[in-house]
């Protein structure tokens, strides 16, 4: 589902061979994956796979990387522009005198020094995005103050407004009921087909996804899988990642990754399922 | 109270009130008020260091503020930042004690540093306090959009290229200019009351960063101005009524603020 | 060693004096330092002392005993900062900030009632600044039992303290009342600091709370040898600093000596330099691995 628009065979995003290794453990090894214009990219993987610090790779803010990662082709730089990034939880004090809508206006020219009146265009691009993200409501309430989901669609708007072509989404969907879950994925693939941007949103538990997921990135022992759902979500493949064998089982269009605790080799047939990844 | 002797006093404490709730939101808003506390007591330190040595203790005000605040600023990304602000602190009064006992200064002078003679103040001594004023002031209009983003986010900040600890050392260098002419007027421990307690009031009573500073400040001026009055009337510390005051505004503040949001908790239900 | 010890050192009953008083304030500080190092709760621990000056000055000013002022204005100031809100941790700093604004409101013109109303002058010095050589064995006794006082009730509720500091949600989760652990503890850092505050002065008292547990928690990697260290360092700084602050009088030839708290202080900053650097030569799980 690439976009139309740039159909240069160059990807937006290009991870190559990037290994994380902090005290002389490896967070990332030899991590290699590409994102292309306009996809949605599920980054899937348990709590502690090496999720954020991959973001923090993208964004150029992790230190004792190496390996290159290369946007539009070029080695990336910090506050890439092309690059919005929503963090997982941002603690807002209660009393903080700033709204929704300064925050959002924060995300255009908050890097800027200076004292100059903000243009006309700004504040119009600020409603258009709070209206994107169905933030109108509650646009002028204190951002500490604004329940979590409300929260995370301010800081959507916040990351849009400076028209990234790549969205990092950070466990978007932990902490949030069912209902809101759903709410925000149909919200977040609306927002990546009206502004063509292209999303990286990671997550836990790939089943919410797979109706909107273009591709999949699996992280596992510090090891990273990526393609279609189809081409990743399979037993050969994840068994590799994560060193010992791995059943998935689809039931009612759910996917299910059952992992037994036995080293890899060839899969006994009666193995039972003894605990699950997800 | 309006006589010709009591112009400097009004001047320089509006002035005074003006930086000083411009500065204290930030202040407030970042979390810093143990640093607002300790630079003023390191300028105080730098000014019994200037009496030593018979240099302008306008100096040594300046000059020692900045250094607590680099101090606290460069300590602090190591260190736990309580912990750094707490050891500057101390270093900076204990070199102040050190100061005060190897020269001799009379005691009123002594109070004046800490406590502020705001009617003592001379057609000479208002030239550097509205300089320096101007000169905060313009340095905080410059800092203010990267202040405000790492006040209320400093991960996207950085994510967006600001860089934090730059800011954070700035801001401090400001906070050390706006305290070395707050001392001499107000003194070294009221110029904290006046930075903490309109803020800290102004920052629950409206939502808006811009409105929230203009009420700051409004608050600053107020204080002060119902302090000097006191002040003259019933021939009691200024910094008395400055610290009082500010702490009621808070007090205040959040009274209502509570009420409002319990009122407006029933409206909705 | 009489190029250390100045003439009159072992003799003197004012020297004595100051260095068991200093050995006391310094065992109580550091231990109860090391929560408040642990806590975050340094901006609290000096501003009580600012608070119980203020207490201080006004006992002095209606002619109660100074000791009870110093006590009472730290309990009280620590109560008034648990009822505006230490606990959320974004709140505390204004919580801390309002109420020392205050305080230090009311010292002034305490101080300056004090000044006016009688013709000691000094006052304000030895009310801000302190000193350890004008303690006298009575006031010895009295900062002794209430030094025992307060580190009985510490190690009574020793556990759940050090469990809510690390974490929160595990004390709640184990049934630990936090908000009154947390109450007890003000109230136990607010006479600790107060009694310092009165006998040391307000710097030493911050320098003596903070620096030497800051310094142990850096290098030590069992809760009980930092608290077993901070109690060294602080003693050792503070007798050094009074041997100093007593040579220093016979160094200059106008016999001027320098204050106690700058050399306490020089020596805790000496201290906490060394710490910070045996630290990093050998980065260890420390007790404040995660805090520093």
């Amino acid at each position: 589902m690439t976009s139309q628009l740039h159909e240069a065979s160059q990807p937006l995003l290009e991870v190559r061979g990037a290994t994380v290794n902090i005290d002389g453990r490896d967070i990332l090894r030899d991590v290699n994956f590409s994102i292309n214009h306009g996809e949605f990219t599920g980054l899937i993987g348990s709590n502690g796979a090496g999720k954020t610090t991959l973001f923090r790779v993208i964004l150029g803010l992790q230190r004792q990387v190496t390996g290159s990662v290369l946007v539009h082709g070029e080695p990336i730089t910090r506050a890439n522009r092309s690059i919005g990034y929503v963090p997982q939880k941002v603690l807002f004090d209660p009393d903080l005198p700033i709204r929704a809508r300064d925050l959002v206006a924060l995300g255009a020219d908050g890097h800027r020094y200076g004292l100059s009146r903000r243009p006309r265009a700004l504040h119009a691009a600020v409603d258009e995005m709070l209206d994107a993200v169905d933030a109108g409501s509650f646009a002028d309430r204190r951002v500490g103050g604004l329940s979590g989901g409300e929260q995370q669609r301010v800081l959507v708007a916040h990351a849009l407004i400076s028209r990234p072509e790549l969205l990092l989404l950070d466990e978007p969907l932990a902490n949030l009921d069912p209902g809101s879950v759903e709410e925000i994925i149909a919200l977040l693939h609306r927002v990546s087909q009206r502004q063509r941007v292209a999303i990286l949103l990671s997550a836990h538990e790939m089943n919410p996804l797979l109706p909107v997921m273009d591709r999949v990135v699996y992280v596992a022992n510090g090891h990273v899988a990526s393609g279609t759902t189809d081409e990743v979500v399979r037993p050969s493949v994840l068994s590799a990642l994560y060193g010992h064998h791995v059943d998935v089982l689809r039931v009612h269009g759910r996917v299910l990754v059952v992992a037994t605790a036995l080293p890899v080799g060839p899969a006994p047939s009666d193995q039972h399922p003894e605990f699950v990844v997800e | 109270m309006f006589a010709s002797f009591m112009t400097n006093a009004w001047l320089s404490g509006t002035v005074v009130a003006l930086l000083a709730g411009a500065v204290g939101f930030f202040v407030v808003v970042r979390g810093a008020s143990f640093a607002a506390h300790a630079i003023p007591n390191g300028a105080f330190a730098g000014a019994a260091g200037a009496y030593l040595v018979g240099m302008n203790p306008l100096v040594g005000l300046v000059s020692f503020a900045l250094l607590s605040a680099l101090g606290i600023g460069v300590t602090s990304r190591r260190v736990r930042n309580d912990v750094a602000t707490a050891l500057s602190l101390v270093a900076m009064l204990a070199l102040g004690a050190a100061f005060l006992s190897a020269s001799l200064i009379y005691e009123p002078t002594i109070n004046a540093l800490l406590f502020g003679e705001i009617l003592g103040v001379s057609s000479a001594q208002l030239w550097p306090v509205l300089v320096l004023g101007a000169l905060s002031v313009l340095a905080l209009g410059w800092l203010y959009r990267p202040l405000v983003y790492t006040s209320v986010a400093p991960e996207l900040a950085r994510a967006r290229g600001v860089n934090a600890t730059l800011v954070d050392v700035l801001f401090l260098a400001v906070v050390a200019l706006a305290t070395a002419l707050t001392v001499p007027v107000v003194g070294a421990l009221l110029t904290f009351s006046l930075m903490i307690g309109p803020p800290a009031a102004a920052r629950v009573l409206v939502a808006r960063p811009g409105l929230a500073i203009a009420l700051s400040v409004a608050l600053s001026v107020l204080t002060v101005w119902v302090s000097i009055a006191a002040s003259y009337t019933f021939n009691l510390p200024i910094g008395f009524f400055v610290g009082v005051l500010g702490a009621s505004l808070y007090l205040a503040a959040r009274v209502f603020a509570r009420r409002r949001v319990s009122d407006s908790v029933t409206y909705r239900a | 060693m009489s190029w250390l010890f100045e003439p009159g050192w072992w003799a003197n009953g004012t020297v004595r004096t100051a260095l068991l008083v200093g050995f006391v304030v310094a065992v109580v500080s550091a231990i109860v330092g090391v929560f408040t190092v642990l806590r975050g709760q340094s901006f609290a621990g000096h501003a009580l002392t600012d608070v119980a000056t203020a207490g201080g000055a006004g006992a002095f000013l209606v002619g109660l005993a100074p000791l009870a002022g110093f006590i009472g204005g730290g309990v009280a100031g620590a109560g008034a900062m648990d009822a505006i809100g230490v606990q959320r941790v974004k709140g505390r700093d204004i919580a801390t900030g309002v109420v020392l604004g205050a305080a230090m409101g009311l010292a002034a013109l305490f101080l300056f009632l004090a000044a006016r109303d009688s013709s000691a002058t000094g006052t304000t010095q030895l009310i801000l600044f302190g000193s350890i050589f004008t303690v006298g064995p009575s006031t010895l006794a009295q900062v002794s039992w209430l030094s025992a006082g307060v580190l009985v009730a510490l190690a009574a509720i020793a556990r759940p303290l050090l469990l809510s500091s690390l974490s929160v949600e595990l004390a709640v989760a184990r049934g630990v009342r936090v908000r009154w652990v947390g109450l007890v503890f003000m109230i136990l850092l607010a006479v600790a600091v107060g009694m310092s505050a009165i006998v040391i002065g307000a710097i030493l008292s911050t320098a003596l709370l903070i620096g030497p547990p800051a310094s142990a928690l850096r290098v030590a990697r069992r809760f009980a040898v930092g608290v077993v260290l901070a109690v060294v360092l602080g003693v050792v700084a503070t007798w050094l600093g009074v041997l100093f602050a007593y040579d220093s009088y016979y160094w200059f030839p106008s016999h001027r000596g320098l204050p106690v708290s700058f050399f306490v202080v020089a020596v805790v900053l000496v201290e906490y330099v060394i710490a910070s650097v045996v630290h990093r030569a050998a980065p260890s799980p420390s007790v404040a691995a995660g805090w520093s």
